[in-house]
């Protein structure tokens, strides 16, 4: 890569964006760049850091408000988060085992990618958290939407539209989220041997129950075997994961109410804190697929109930890891590198319901020839190419990370 | 309002038969007096009888509506159930009002993937009473729920008084189905977490009916918590009071729910209902716990411990579910109990931080003194989303201005203690002209361009949100300066 600018401040940022515009050319935006191999590839030959803009400039924990810049490194925000008992309740990922990346990434990166963890099932995305920013448009103007409080609907819902939208509308100088006390303690109850479609119905009951169910994943065998958890990877079958947060009697009324009325799925081994927390963390940060890179990672957001039977079509393929989080709604997996990245079998394996594939990890050449996100019908194209076009005219910012 | 197109006006018979057209029967209403029940919604100061009504009972039929009125450029108004308190869905004169009304189905409940997929017109309440049996409910509850429609519910994006916890409309759904003024249906999401590309379900949510038409939408559903409890708690001062809500947070609490409500809204609320509420402290904190037994009890304890420490004047815990429900009696009837005391009341409903509440009542009783009105306060007090209720009477002549600059006053202060004109109400025309109270003209010009982006023509809605209205091409121009390297200081690597 080239020429890179470093601005300080928001008014060197649209200073840069403002050139940009004049010289009509296209910039790469990026924070740290620990998920630059996420998306298409881009024809740029500069770029903007976010790096320099850095420190939490707001925290107020009583008021469940934390404003930082957007380069901020997520490791310093949840360590000031930490001192206060408080934490990032979607349980943004550390996606640096799986990417090959140096760190956890910066605070606008984990907006612009709209990270969530497995607690996205109980508290939602970055997107549920996110209550105001100061972006530069591509058209070089400095605009600011949302604010500091829980519940504004005072104009369109901007931040919304910015999470996820890897740096392609604008490049956000400030970000406010809205932040919450974090668990006093948790367990998390395992489930050994069930197969995909049995996981998936206990999951549902779990989350059907009154149980506050914080997170809910199956783990096959050669997933489970990974573990740095003794238990988990001791079993030496699949495991299906149930965790319970909050404070200690309510935690394990909460634990005794599950294992009963989950009797008939076997008996329940209970983790306690510390190895719950470790083993959370496995599963939010996709460890278990990062000891080969050379592997190509699909990410599918489906429903719930079609978990198992999508993870099922796509394991047809020869060598596929994957495993389950969500309930069954998400699906993480792994495979040897292929000439088209099974795009055709992955996306086809959920044909006929909702939801999504985003290819994570790849080579090169195979980000150049794929549709990394899912391909979008003609009428959702149009409105995203217009959108796109409001904020950024002559295409300047991330040109075609998303789309082509 | 935007000005009247003579050539709509003109051409209204013509239009009102086209309408016919896509929608046999009885679907289209053309008398003023049958019009009259749509003159106005939820802010009722505002009355306007628009073109003609028009009741569509399918997709194919609202497609069919969007697009004639695209080609042929007339006005739309969507309507839900009529509930806005920003004057949201107040007809034009020049305006088709599209009235969702007959898109009362709920269409799926799959308990497995815990959501329901319901048309627009289902009532909120109905959402929840369709797989109450089950235990389950949808979280977000207005107080209009009886009323206000899901289809309103994204338009507004509307909360209730358990958002701290449970989150807004745009935190519980889950997919919609949607038709754009050219008449395309668009279907966003599913059953499925999070977007695919940008994030549509986001920006519709709280779009105001500016951007397109909802036709059906799925929302998750949630077991209802196995049981809840309520404190009533008086204070001296709403300072004391305020400094409660921050330490409840700070004890890392996060309470169902949790509004507090001043002498005037106390006392109001009480004569109307007889809820037991003390007479004798300023301010009137309710905070639900709920969660299972074991927990519910535990937190009651803890925070009765630290209302205690704030100067509490008295405390009750709810014992049964019949009081924790009378508990809730006053805070709900606050509006009617309100509307007994004075002729006539205007809501208004700003969001402050927190901890800016002392000095933003402060500010309000210096109003209250400068007008000449009486306030009341409710608060959602865990979010800090404030209803200042401005006592008037509409046929005193000059009220209903001075209540209106009254209220534009304390969301000026809103916005000055860091916070934002509206937290659930919406802008409508209610808030119109205060948005450069909060945003630059660069930052509504950029809002626009996004409605430019979906309507290019401005025909849905227009008139409301947006203070000024600017051509689609207009806001497209850019002025480049080109060619200059105007930013010599800035570091590279």
């Amino acid at each position: 890569m080239s020429e890179a600018f470093r601005p300080e401040n928001a008014e060197q940022l649209r200073e840069a964006v403002a050139w940009a515009v004049g010289a009509k050319s296209p910039v790469e935006v990026r924070g740290a760049g620990t998920k630059s191999s996420i998306g298409r590839i881009m024809q740029t030959d500069k770029s903007i850091a976010l790096s320099a803009l850095k420190g939490v400039t707001l925290y107020e924990p009583d008021e469940l408000v934390l404003s930082a810049r957007a380069g901020t490194l997520l490791t310093d925000i949840e360590k000031e988060l930490a001192e206060h008992r408080q934490q990032m309740a979607f349980e943004p990922p550390d996606l640096s085992a799986l990417l090959g990346s140096d760190h956890a990434g910066t605070m606008g990166g984990m907006i612009a990618a709209n990270l969530a963890g497995p607690r996205r099932i109980k508290a939602g995305a970055s997107r549920d958290h996110f209550l105001g920013f100061s972006a530069v448009t591509g058209r070089g103007e400095i605009i600011k939407s949302g604010g500091r409080v829980m519940k504004n609907v005072t104009g369109y819902d901007l931040p919304k539209v910015f999470a996820g939208s890897w740096g392609t509308l604008g490049i956000m100088s400030d970000i406010t989220i809205k932040v919450l006390p974090a668990a006093e303690t948790q367990t998390s109850l395992a489930f050994l041997g069930l197969d995909p479609a049995q996981a998936t119905s206990a999951m549902s009951r779990a989350m059907q129950s009154s149980c506050d169910v914080s997170g809910a994943a199956h783990l096959p065998p050669p997933i489970a075997a990974l573990s740095g958890v003794a238990a988990i990877s001791g079993a030496g079958v699949s495991v299906t994961v149930l965790r319970l947060e909050g404070i200690k009697p309510s935690v394990e009324f909460r634990a005794g109410k599950l294992k009963d009325s989950l009797q008939d799925f076997g008996q329940a081994l209970g983790l306690d804190d510390e190895a719950s927390r470790a083993l959370w963390a496995e599963i939010r940060d996709v460890r278990y697929l990062s000891d080969n890179r050379e592997r190509v990672v699909w990410r599918l957001s489906v429903p719930p109930m079609e978990g198992a039977k999508v993870l099922g079509a796509i394991s047809e393929l020869q060598d596929v890891r994957g495993f389950l989080d969500w309930a069954g709604g998400l699906i993480w997996v792994d495979m040897p590198a292929s000439e088209h990245g099974n795009a055709q079998l992955v996306r086809g394996a959920f044909a006929g319901t909702t939801g999504h594939a985003t290819l994570i990890r790849a080579p090169h050449a195979l980000r150049a020839a794929l549709p990394v996100f899912e391909p979008q019908t003609a009428g959702l194209a149009t409105i995203t190419a217009r959108l796109k076009d409001a904020f950024d005219p002559f295409g300047i910012l991330n040109p075609g990370r998303i789309y082509a | 309002m935007p000005e009247v197109l003579p050539e709509t006006m003109r051409r209204r018979a013509e239009i009102i038969s086209a309408l016919k057209q896509i929608c046999p029967g009885e679907s289209v209403i053309d008398t003023q007096s049958e019009m009259r029940a749509y003159e106005s919604d939820g802010l009722t100061a505002y009355k306007q009888l628009p073109l003609v009504v028009v009741l569509p009972e399918t997709t194919a039929q609202v497609s069919a509506i969007l697009k004639y009125c695209h080609d042929n450029e007339v006005r739309v108004v969507p309507r839900g159930g009529g509930t806005s308190l920003s004057g949201g869905a107040l007809p034009l004169e020049d305006g088709v009002l599209l009235a969702m009304g007959k898109f009362n189905r709920i269409l799926e409940v799959d308990y497995d993937n815990r959501c329901v997929t319901a048309q627009p017109g289902v009532t909120n309440l109905g959402i929840t009473n369709a797989v109450e049996h089950n235990g389950f409910y949808y979280a977000p509850d207005p107080s209009s729920q009886i009323a206000c429609t899901i289809g309103g519910n994204v338009a507004e994006n509307s909360g209730g008084v358990h958002c701290l916890k449970y989150g807004l409309t745009t935190n519980n759904i889950l997919g919609i189905e949607l038709v754009l003024i050219s008449g395309e249906v668009l279907r966003i999401g599913g059953k499925h977490l999070d977007a695919a590309g940008y994030d549509l379900l986001g920006l519709m949510t709280g779009s105001e009916g500016l951007l397109g038409v909802v036709t059906e939408v799925t929302v998750r559903i949630l077991q209802k918590p196995e049981s809840a409890r309520a404190l009533l708690v008086g204070f001296p001062s709403s300072e004391d009071a305020g400094k409660c809500v921050a330490d409840v947070i700070s004890a890392g609490i996060i309470p169902g729910g949790m509004e507090m409500m001043d002498k005037p809204a106390i006392h109001a609320a009480e004569e109307f209902v007889h809820a037991g509420y003390p007479l004798d402290v300023e301010a009137l904190l309710i905070v639900e716990l709920d969660g299972p037994e074991a927990e519910v009890d535990h937190l009651i304890e803890r925070v009765s411990t630290i209302a205690m420490d704030n100067n509490s004047q008295s405390i009750r815990v709810s014992q049964s579910e019949e009081e924790r429900l009378s508990f809730w009696a006053g805070r709900k009837a606050a509006f009617p109990a309100v509307g007994r005391i004075s002729p006539d009341y205007y809501c208004m409903d700003g969001t402050i931080p927190r901890n800016q509440l002392p000095s933003v009542l402060a500010g309000m009783s210096k109003l209250s003194v400068k007008y000449g009105l009486r306030v009341a306060n409710v608060f959602h007090a865990g979010d800090g989303n404030l209803h200042p209720l401005i006592l008037y009477d509409a046929n005193a002549p000059g009220e209903l201005e001075k209540a209106e600059d009254f209220g534009s006053d304390i969301l000026r202060l809103c916005v000055k203690a860091g916070g934002v004109l509206t937290g659930e109400h919406g802008v409508g025309v209610e808030k119109r002209d205060l948005m450069p109270e909060m945003f630059s003209e660069t930052d509504l010009d950029q809002q626009q361009r996004v409605k430019c982006a979906f309507d290019d023509k401005g025909l849905l809605n227009p008139g409301k949100v947006f203070p000024q209205l600017h051509r689609c091409a207009e806001l497209g121009r850019m002025h480049i300066h080109g060619g200059q390297v105007p930013f010599p200081d800035i570091p590279r690597f």
